[in-house]
């Protein structure tokens, strides 16, 4: 690994680690570091947000709407007088698990396809290939139009028509990780083995192309969860009254002009700081991913 | 001190004081014929890269000289160091690299070159690579990246610059030189790009050639013309070249002197024609003998036990060679051998003088 | 070790190809190509690139397929693609390849015991003791100690992933063991262990070894026969000791004669060659550029 790096070919230099999860962080840098603490707290919150919450997320108390932060209310309360803060942590279930759902779904799609395409080539490879581009042209918030149109407004209905949408372009990075794996001698020694295809993808191929998986994961959760939000803000994702961060800045926006910033822009800070969050470390284990290719 | 980070100039040949060991001829290796003469001289040349944290050293006090027109080779295996030392001569040492020990050119420290003295020295030292698709740009033609340097360092108008390239291209047998000038380096065969590699480092009419292992790539039919071009060449305009090879055969071919590294040291230098019949260091001969022999199949080939190894990798204060080597006894494990004058060659064997006329490979 | 031809017909070829020809479009890399190799014997197929010698080992391993032509191993014709799972398993038992590229041809996330293990489920239904104890004597059998055994194949230099590959091809317990110019990219001391390694590999499982390599003095010292190949056509052939001093093709004269030997100066007049038969074609040359082109 070492010998690597400066072009010596020879030998075993020192033993090397297997370098698990935590060598990987670390390996990110500060950054990276700082990114994976905000991803934690954020999947703390969408776990355990709702029993985090000090005050009820949903009940309304239109007596005291818009008011600032005062006595045990951090930030205030929003258009209907509930609590910013539970609201938040409330909402921080539906604005993570939304993305996770597209996320899974688009990469193990993506994931399959890829691979297939890879493996086999020819024709067959021209056919997914056309397909994935015919998706591709479809903006994602599109798809989510039309899915809430046949199947009405909600979070599962446009995670899974963003889902589709990501899938190509999954598809399209990791076909060329898959041709490049595909193309490697230990692979053809399999095949001269006579172990099938299937088995040489799942045990071998896949595995390889882990750190660009997960690289590509990680960045797409950022992304899904800006598109969720937008989708929520139109309305045609997580309903009102659900506590959601992309329905919480909609729902306040009038807010903003008439004096009280405070509900919408909690909001959107939350989303901005995670996906940031997510984004940056994504590229890192991006480049890792490419520096881990001796 | 990285000497790709100071772009301090200094004058005349005072040495910049590099931190460090084996400034100014005084290193453990002999300096050989007068540096005054030498087109090249490196003198106690210690190289470390950053691996890990850790500055590890790649070559210890490599000393070498090469004479104005002389072509020497430069032999070893994984990890001896001889492509490091060709990309220090040439400053193409990776971000990091630490560097003791002097690099003089016609006298003048290399380290110590910047801006036009620079310009100046990679047109007077061309390097030869390996791999001639590496080190061209893929999307401009022959004729832009021949005449680069010529238009660019030496101010030589377009036309006469490409008309020069033409010619070159003929001298290394590529016809229709004009034509080829237009074409993209992926109309090439290998064998025909390294020729054309070989007429760009020409053109800018170089004192020095460094070639890095130019035909290991290529078919052995191909390297035969292209080492026979190198050779006629080199010869005709005069010129000094380092030839680094894993094949001692091969440089001794065309080099009059060969210099045998291992571990990042240098351990033998001699005469070509006295490397199988008289090699002064056993890595010499043990390195003759292993190779088959194509006019005979032997029984059992003389394999060295063990593996080659980087210079950080060798045990510190003894002879490198010493854990696989045959005659290895004490003396070879209580301090570093040095580099020893003998016959016209050099040795950094303890026991070379007890071992003369025993090394010589066994189908010599 | 399994039989695959009787015992009393010792005469019976291991390997027999017949007439093989590979087009790649309009391109023909292989042009009617015939030898075969007797049991415990071995052969090498030397050529330059462009000769067509990494294809017919690509159409003997089963990674190509021939336009035309016959392959018969073992008694039992593979020219065309393997028909069943359990086929396909019993091919790679007759035939194994090991790789040039000690750097790529192991999965960098498999430990060499790991790997040799995958082999061995493939093809032998035993339990986990039976398997351990067999990969202890194939790591023994190459050399490797249970240190590097245990090691990713980043913390193995070149010639011990070598050793790791014919390992892994040997586990299947092939008749036939492919080595495509696997001692290539080794240094000289390390590619002297390893052919000596692959002669003593030999002595003890007389497996037959289809060497294909453009080192002349490799393919003196560890092969009895050798073919020479030459733009996809087969242009020499006989007993490597015969073709080596003795060559008659201009083209395997030429090819002597650029070996470096001590003494040897390399010199632009090679054996002259007829336009047909000049160095091998760079198929990315135009026509017009690959016939008065010698490279």
């Amino acid at each position: 690994m070492v010998s690597a790096a400066i072009g010596i070919t020879s030998g075993p230099v020192v033993t090397v680690r297997r370098r698990g999860a935590l060598g990987l962080l670390r390996s990110t840098g500060l950054a990276g570091l700082a990114s994976a603490a905000v991803i934690a707290v954020a999947s703390v919150l969408a776990i355990f947000g709702p029993l985090l919450a000090p005050y009820n997320p949903e009940l309304p108390n239109l007596s005291m709407a818009w008011v600032g932060p005062a006595g045990g209310h951090l930030l205030g309360y929003d258009f209907e007088g509930r609590d910013v803060l539970s609201r938040l942590l409330a909402g921080a279930q539906s604005s993570m698990i939304g993305p996770l759902g597209v996320v899974a779904g688009s990469m193990a799609l993506g994931t399959v396809i890829a691979v297939v395409a890879a493996w086999r080539q020819g024709p067959l490879d021209t056919v997914i290939s056309a397909g994935l581009d015919i998706i591709f042209a479809f903006p994602g918030i599109l798809l989510a139009v039309l899915a809430a149109a046949v199947f009405g407004a909600g979070l599962t209905a446009a995670a899974v028509a963003l889902s589709i949408a990501y899938m190509p372009y999954v598809a399209r990075v990791l076909r060329g990780a898959a041709m490049k794996e595909r193309g490697q001698p230990y692979v053809a020694a399999l095949e001269v083995q006579g172990a099938s295809g299937t088995s040489i993808c799942l045990r071998h191929i896949v595995p390889n192309m882990l750190p660009l998986i997960v690289a590509q994961a990680t960045i797409m959760f950022g992304w899904a969860m800006v598109d969720l939000a937008a989708i929520s803000f139109l309305g045609l994702g997580v309903q009102p009254p659900a506590p959601n961060w992309g329905v919480m800045i909609s729902e306040n926006q009038p807010g903003i002009l008439q004096g009280y910033p405070l509900p919408a822009l909690a909001a959107g800070l939350c989303i901005v700081a995670v996906v940031i969050a997510f984004n940056v470390l994504g590229e890192r284990l991006f480049e890792q991913a490419q520096a881990g290719r001796r | 001190m990285s000497t790709e980070s100071t772009g301090t100039a200094s004058t005349g040949a005072a040495s910049t004081g590099t931190a460090g060991t084996g400034t100014a001829g005084t290193g453990t290796g002999s300096t050989g014929t007068g540096s005054q003469t030498s087109l090249l001289a490196v003198d106690g040349l210690t190289v470390l890269l950053p691996v890990e944290g850790q500055q590890r050293a790649v070559l210890r006090e490599v000393s070498l000289q090469i004479g104005h027109g002389e072509a020497v080779g430069l032999v070893g295996e994984s990890g001896s160091g001889k492509s490091m030392t060709a990309r220090a001569i040439d400053r193409l040492l990776p971000r990091g690299a630490e560097v003791r020990g002097q690099i003089r050119f016609e006298g003048a420290d290399v380290a110590a070159l910047s801006g036009a003295a620079l310009r100046s020295y990679r047109n007077r030292v061309a390097m030869i690579f390996q791999d001639p698709r590496a080190h061209v740009n893929p999307v401009r033609r022959i004729g832009d990246f021949m005449t680069e340097a010529l238009r660019t360092n030496l101010g030589v108008a377009a036309a006469a610059a490409r008309q020069r390239a033409a010619d070159m291209l003929g001298q290394v047998g590529i016809e229709n030189g004009a034509q080829r000038l237009r074409q993209y380096p992926h109309e090439l065969s290998g064998g025909m790009l390294q020729r054309v590699m070989i007429a760009a480092a020409l053109l800018t009419e170089p004192a020095l050639l460094l070639a890095d292992e130019p035909t290991t790539a290529l078919d052995v039919t191909t390297q035969a013309e292209v080492m026979a071009i190198l050779d006629e060449l080199r010869r005709s305009y005069g010129l000094g070249m380092l030839f680094i090879t894993h094949d001692l055969e091969l440089a001794a071919a065309i080099c009059d002197r060969t210099i045998v590294m291992y571990a990042g040291q240098v351990v033998e230098v001699r005469r070509s024609e006295l490397l199988h019949s008289d090699p002064l260091h056993p890595y010499t001969a043990a390195l003759a003998a292993a190779r088959p022999d194509i006019g005979q199949r032997a029984s059992r080939l003389r394999a060295i036990p063990g593996r080659p190894l980087s210079a950080f990798e060798a045990p510190l204060g003894q002879c490198a060679f010493a854990p696989r080597c045959p005659h290895a006894r004490d003396v070879c494990l209580t301090a570093v051998p040095e580099l020893a004058e003998l016959d016209g060659g050099q040795s950094r064997c303890a026991r070379v003088a007890e071992l003369r006329g025993e090394l010589e490979a066994a189908d010599a | 070790m399994p039989e695959h031809d009787s015992p009393a017909n010792g005469h019976v070829p291991v390997l027999v190809v017949a007439g093989l020809r590979k087009e790649f479009g309009a391109l023909v890399a292989v042009d009617d190509v015939s030898f075969e190799i007797a049991p415990s014997r071995s052969l090498a197929i030397v050529g330059e690139s462009g000769s067509g010698k990494t294809t017919v080992a690509r159409m003997i391993t089963g990674l190509e397929h021939p336009t035309k032509g016959t392959i018969t191993a073992c008694g039992r014709d593979r020219s065309r693609p393997a028909r069943s799972a359990r086929d396909r398993r019993r091919r790679g038992g007759e035939i194994q390849i090991v790789f040039q590229d000690p750097y790529t041809s192991l999965d960098p996330r498999q430990t060499a015991e790991q790997a040799i293990d995958e082999v061995l489920r493939l093809h032998h239904g035993w339990p986990a003791d039976r398997r351990r104890a067999r990969i202890e004597q194939l790591t023994d059998l190459v050399g490797l100690d249970a240190r590097q055994a245990r090691a990713l194949p980043r913390a193995l230099s070149g010639g011990q992933r070598q050793r790791v590959a014919i390992a892994r091809a040997l586990a299947a317990e092939p008749r036939i063991l492919i080595l495509d110019e696997s001692v290539a990219a080794l240094d000289v001391s390390i590619q002297a262990q390893v052919l000596n390694l692959l002669a003593d590999i030999r002595d003890e499982t007389s497996v037959s070894y289809v060497l294909i390599s453009h080192d002349l003095a490799v393919v003196r010292q560890l092969t009895d026969e050798a073919v020479v190949m030459h733009r996809g056509k087969l242009v020499e052939r006989g007993p490597t000791e015969q073709i080596l001093d003795d060559p008659q093709h201009p083209y395997t004269q030429r090819l002597r004669a650029s070996v470096p030997r001590p003494g040897w100066k390399p010199s632009r007049r090679l054996p002259s060659l007829s336009a047909e038969t000049l160095a091998p074609a760079d198929p990315l040359l135009s026509p017009a550029d690959q016939k008065g082109d010698p490279a």
